[in-house]
């Protein structure tokens, strides 16, 4: 049993990746779109860690960038479920079928 | 004379007719300004005259230049010759007898005039700009609110034809623009500026490209073959001052802005490009006249008319001498004031009889004397008759399009002249039919014209007769400004 | 003392009543419009008179030789350096001639009509009309410049188009003011096209420098003038044929004339004035104005004229015979004089002896306004005793209307040119002439005249003479002095006016021409004369069933003739059928679907690509983010595996 390496965990990363964006083009739930939404978003930052750790070890760029993005995510997460709780109100469903005023 | 004035005086009124408070008071303002604006003209035409009696030989007289985008070369730059005076003098006549006829304009009437004020603020700028982008600028101005004059107040399909309208109208200016801004930057120094692109050589490759673009962009505007579509649905849609203002002041932009900016300030490519200009003028000339002879309705036998009038505004160009040139601008004033009152009294005869189709019309002479001779007086300028403003604006395109030995511009010379007679034949069909012949029985209680209509009939007709019995002032007022593009004609291509 | 105020006067006096009675006529001349129409029409025609007189024996004549004299003359509109178009006036012997006959002849209608319209509502607008006419035809034969010819060309055309049109209630009348309009104007642009030739070649509009360009062999007008050639025919002649076809127009030559009979629709004396004296001979004045051109440079053009004229002389003669309103005999028999007078022009030569066809041409136009504007007169007595145009209702008015039947018949002996009244003589001299030059011209016009005599008999006769007229109550006898005075006048005149000694003034080189008169000649024209008089007394005098068997005898012909050749269904066919539909109706085609199909199509095809492609803005977030993934792969491919 050998120490996970990058390859590792890129693959994970990837995984997370691709699950997060299938959830988000198929779920037609708007809260379970954040979620993969998510899912997208960490998938990049364990990008972010893994390359940190394994190319360069002695700098925190990486890191950096991670923290920066969980801050943008939490954000991100209270505008979005602002926006369903006032959809819900609009239009009693959180279904994102139901929200398509915006075309044409 | 301050030019300022001239763009000043319909702007007060543009802000007075919206700032006072009944219909009444939007109409006495109007008129006054309208007025102003006509006193201001002959101010400007004696204040002219007397300049060049004096011996003052500037290109451009009573100029004025202030500072606009200064780091782009681009300034407010006014000036005026003996081509845009006579524009000038041709907007104010046709403004207040439009003012005049809208009268009885009772949806809406402050916007009304409101646009009415603003086209016309749209065309003295355009006239007296001589900066391009200025001249484009004001342009605009004078081409929106046909949309909404025509969209808002017109008859039948007026959304058709307030669309159609603007759309080709727009896409002549685009044009334009673009042809404006190729000039800019080709030219030595980044200057728009009409004096200085005059005298600054452009090298013919550019004006290969430009010329087409801006001579159709301006073609546009006055029914050039085979952009000529906007000219029947726009006049026959508007309402009576939209179409007056349309046919004689917004088609003459297209006329100054074909000679002044196109012919003008791309010279070389102008002669190269003469003979297709001539042969889309011929055709736009004998087209227009067979098919205004197949129209029921008064309007679009005026609108068509039209098409084969403003033919000689652009044959006069395409034929490059100076005889022709000057004929183009008197064809443009006599166009103008000839065409505004034929759509004057069309208006008056409908507001009375509630058709314009020729064959339910007969003996209006009877019970609308004044109405059926001016309708006789404008049809007889129309084919033209000497003693009225047509007769000498298309001579003179004659004279001048026979200088040219070719045999092509012969050719072309003697096809045009036929158009008299398929002119005679139309004009004399409309004409007659609606004034003469036995009185239909629906029309035995009209009334004449009031004193408002009467009023504008009377300002165009003493318009017309001007040039028509005396067309000395109009040429020795136009001819050293079209001598100065005949200059500019002769110069040779540099060489490169 | 020839001086350019007073002559001025003679065309501005109508001028100035025609824009008085125009504008406030209706108004406050109500009653008094006719009065003070005939009023300036008087002083106008003294002062023509009095103009006359200086002319031809004070102030005309330098060496012999009568000079043209431009005593005013002023630019108008100025196209380059000598071209210009100068209103001025100018006064040779023909000029001076037909002021004279422009002016009496307008005063004897403007007093006819006080009688004839007296009650018409439009009383001013008719005295309106008559004033610009007069000015515009006066203004015409003092025309210094072709531009200027040109000008008050138009405007006779108008005011012609405006009286024949004045009764405009009335259908036929409209039709016949528009025919006349438009058939002028379609010879008009002939004659604009040969000015614009002229006027290139010789660098000026002005006659006398035109005149002097091109006529004299060393100038350099002169000879591109001629040597430019176009289908054989040089520049020269061209211009000189299309002045002429103007000149056809207006003086209703084949196959031009079709608008003169229906132009009677007008009020009589208007047919007297414009269509019968004054206006129709418009055409040979023109001709003779340019004559040196014509004679010294182009005789084909020249010749052109003369068979036109013979040509309509006879064809005009031939439907005269068979028509029945006496109106448009009349027409028809303008239509042949005024042939007589252009071939008479197209059969002389410049100068001395030869000229003497020009002589005869402008003393035959001289006697024929006195004599057919008395016809026209007298016929208009007739039609206001009767009512009616047509032969047929006339008949035996010798005891009703005893001063018109007189001076009727001494205007149809002028006509049919018996001698000694005034048609015999200048007929006697445009004979001569044709003899000398063109005998099959000569042929012709001999049994034009004889032709000309039976014709102006038939008319005579069938008016005054054949059935009795039944008496009705409503008779009011002749039309009172306004309309008796210029009939006895101008009776006088077709009596007398041979007598003058015309060649001493009026000549093709201005000097004098001594016109020797040869009996044997003359007897040749008398006795063919005499003949058709005869005969239409044979057959007219007396109601009997002659003329329809003769009519029936002659079959196809006699159709023919009165069908006038079928020149206007020709017209028709040509107007309506050809240009109408395989012209006119095509463009407006072309125009509302190609044309405006094309701009539609524009509109209508960059409305469709909107509509296609609108659905990709489905509203659909995840749609939207399946495109922008698709977009970053594909992106990412291109960075990755192409623009490496």
């Amino acid at each position: 049993m050998t120490e996970p390496g990058l390859y590792h965990l890129l693959f994970i990363s990837a995984a997370l990746f691709f699950i997060g964006v299938y959830g988000f083009f198929t779920r037609r739930n708007l809260v379970t779109m954040l979620m993969s939404v998510e899912l997208v978003l960490n998938s990049v930052n364990l990008n972010f860690i893994a390359f940190n750790k394994y190319l360069w070890p002695n700098r925190l760029d990486g890191v950096f960038f991670t923290i920066f993005i969980i801050a943008i995510a939490a954000a991100e997460a209270a505008v979005a479920i602002a926006i369903i709780i006032n959809l819900y109100r609009s239009h009693q469903s959180i279904d994102v079928e139901n929200a398509e005023e915006l075309k044409y | 004379m301050n030019l300022l004035l001239l763009i000043a005086i319909p702007l007060v009124t543009a802000v007075l007719v919206l700032l006072v408070r009944n219909a009444v008071q939007v109409r006495w303002v109007s008129l006054l300004g309208a007025t102003a604006q006509l006193v201001l003209a002959f101010v400007l035409f004696f204040a002219f005259r007397q300049q060049r009696i004096d011996g003052n030989a500037a290109d451009m007289l009573f100029q004025l230049q202030y500072n606009w985008f200064p780091s782009w070369h681009i300034s407010f730059h006014l000036g005026v010759d003996g081509i845009s005076v006579a524009m000038i003098l041709l907007t104010a006549f046709v403004v207040i007898a439009g003012v005049l006829v809208s009268w009885n304009v009772e949806k809406m009437t402050k916007e009304f005039y409101f646009l009415l004020i603003l086209l016309s603020l749209g065309a003295y700028g355009f006239f007296v700009s001589l900066d391009l982008f200025v001249l484009f600028f004001f342009l605009e101005i004078a081409v929106i609110p046909k949309y909404l004059l025509i969209g808002v107040w017109g008859s039948g399909r007026k959304e058709y034809s307030a669309n159609k309208l603007a759309l080709m109208l727009m896409g002549g200016s685009v044009l334009v623009l673009v042809g404006i801004l190729a000039m800019y930057y080709n030219a030595p120094g980044r200057s728009a500026d009409i004096q200085t692109l005059a005298r600054s050589v452009i090298s013919p490759e550019v004006q290969k490209i430009c010329f087409p673009l801006l001579f159709v962009g301006f073609g546009v505007f006055t029914a050039l073959f085979p952009f000529h579509t906007w000219v029947p649905d726009g006049h026959s849609s508007a309402p009576t001052a939209g179409s007056m203002f349309l046919a004689g002041i917004s088609m003459k932009l297209g006329g100054y802005g074909c000679l002044r900016v196109a012919t003008y300030l791309l010279h070389d490519a102008a002669k190269d490009y003469s003979t297709p200009i001539i042969v889309l003028s011929v055709i736009a000339i004998l087209y227009g006249a067979f098919a205004t002879m197949m129209q029921k309705d008064l309007k679009y036998i005026n609108a068509y008319s039209s098409i084969s009038h403003c033919g000689f505004v652009l044959l006069g160009i395409g034929m490059m001498t100076k005889t022709s040139m000057t004929g183009t601008v008197m064809q443009m004033v006599s166009h103008g004031l000839m065409t505004a009152l034929f759509f004057a009294v069309i208006g008056m005869i409908y507001e009375r009889t509630h058709t314009r189709q020729v064959s339910e019309m007969g003996g209006l002479l009877k019970t609308m004397p004044f109405i059926s001779t001016m309708l006789f007086i404008v049809g007889l300028c129309s084919l033209g008759l000497p003693g009225l403003s047509g007769f000498a604006a298309e001579m003179t395109v004659f004279m001048g399009s026979w200088e040219n030995p070719d045999t092509f511009s012969r050719v072309a010379t003697i096809l045009s002249c036929l158009s008299l007679v398929v002119t005679a034949v139309y004009i004399l069909r409309a004409v007659t039919k609606t004034a003469m012949g036995p009185l239909k029985p629906e029309f035995a209680a009209l009334t004449d014209a009031r004193w408002n209509e009467k009023l504008a009939a009377i300002i165009l007709v003493a318009g017309i007769l001007a040039v028509g019995t005396a067309p000395f002032w109009l040429n020795d007022l136009v001819n050293p400004a079209t001598q100065l593009i005949k200059d500019a004609l002769n110069l040779q291509p540099p060489i490169d | 003392m020839l001086n350019a105020t007073y002559i001025s006067l003679i065309p501005l006096l109508p001028l100035a009543g025609f824009v008085l009675l125009g504008l406030f006529g209706r108004k406050y001349f109500k009653n008094t419009s006719g009065i003070i129409g005939t009023g300036l029409m008087l002083v106008s025609a003294v002062l023509a008179l009095y103009t006359a007189y200086g002319y031809f024996f004070e102030y005309g004549k330098a060496d012999g030789v009568y000079q043209k004299l431009v005593p005013l003359k002023y630019t108008w509109l100025e196209f380059g350096k000598g071209l210009s178009i100068d209103m001025g006036i100018v006064l040779d012997p023909i000029s001076v001639m037909m002021l004279v006959v422009v002016t009496f002849i307008s005063l004897m209608v403007h007093i006819y009509s006080l009688g004839y319209l007296k009650g018409e509502e439009r009383f001013p607008t008719y005295y309106a009309y008559l004033g610009l006419f007069t000015f515009s035809m006066l203004g015409l034969v003092m025309s210094s410049n072709i531009f200027q010819i040109y000008i008050f060309w138009e405007l006779v055309g108008v005011s012609s188009f405006l009286l024949i049109g004045y009764y405009y209630d009335k259908p036929s009348a409209v039709a016949a003011c528009k025919k006349a309009f438009i058939v002028t104007r379609f010879a008009d642009v002939g004659f604009l096209i040969g000015i614009l030739i002229l006027s290139f070649y010789s660098g000026t509009l002005d006659f006398n420098t035109l005149i002097a360009a091109l006529t004299s062999p060393e100038s350099s007008e002169y000879k591109t003038a001629v040597t430019a050639s176009f289908l054989g025919i040089s520049a020269l002649s061209w211009g000189l044929i299309l002045v002429f076809v103007g000149g056809a127009g207006k003086s209703a030559m084949f196959p031009l004339h079709i608008w003169l009979p229906d132009a009677m629709e007008g009020p009589t004396p208007v047919s007297a004035l414009i269509h019968a004296a004054t206006m129709v001979v418009a055409g040979v004045f023109l001709v003779a104005r340019l004559f040196p051109v014509f004679a010294i440079s182009s005789p084909g053009a020249l010749s052109v004229v003369a068979y036109v004229g013979a040509i309509s002389a006879f064809i005009a003669a031939i439907i005269a015979c068979t028509q029945t309103d006496i109106k448009r005999v009349l027409a028809y028999s303008t239509m042949s004089q005024i042939g007589y007078m252009m071939f008479a022009l197209g059969v002389s030569g410049y100068g001395g002896e030869n000229g003497l066809g020009y002589t005869a041409s402008m003393f035959h136009l001289f006697t024929h306004a006195m004599f057919k504007a008395l016809l026209f007169l007298g016929a208009g007595a007739v039609i206001h005793f009767i009512h009616s145009n047509e032969m047929k209702d006339m008949g035996g008015l010798r005891k009703y209307l005893p001063i018109t039947h007189i001076t009727f018949l001494i205007a149809c002996l002028a006509i049919a040119g018996v001698p000694p009244f005034a048609g015999f003589f200048s007929k006697e001299e445009i004979l001569l002439a044709a003899y000398h030059h063109n005998q099959a011209i000569y042929w012709m016009a001999l049994i034009t005249s004889a032709l000309t005599a039976f014709y102006m008999f038939r008319l005579y006769f069938s008016i005054f003479w054949n059935k009795e007229q039944q008496p009705h109550g409503e008779h009011h006898g002749e039309g009172g002095f306004a309309m008796m005075m210029p009939l006895v006048l101008l009776a006088i005149g077709a009596a007398a006016a041979g007598f003058i000694p015309f060649g001493h003034y009026v000549s093709s080189d201005g000097k004098t021409l001594e016109t020797a008169f040869h009996l044997s000649f003359s007897i040749a024209p008398v006795a063919l004369g005499l003949a058709g008089i005869f005969l239409a007394m044979w057959m007219y005098k007396s109601q009997t069933d002659k003329p329809e068997k003769i009519a029936a005898s002659l079959g196809g012909l006699y159709k023919a003739a009165y069908h006038k050749f079928y020149i206007d269904e020709l017209y028709l066919f040509i107007t309506h059928k050809i240009i109408f539909n395989l012209i006119g109706r095509p463009a407006a085609w072309f125009d509302k679907v190609v044309v405006d199909g094309l701009v539609n199509l524009a509109g209508n095809t960059t409305t469709k690509i909107a509509e296609t492609i609108k659905g990709f803005q489905s509203g659909k977030v995840q749609q939207y983010a399946l495109y922008f993934l698709v977009g970053v792969i594909g992106l990412a491919v291109l960075f990755i595996y192409v623009w490496k």
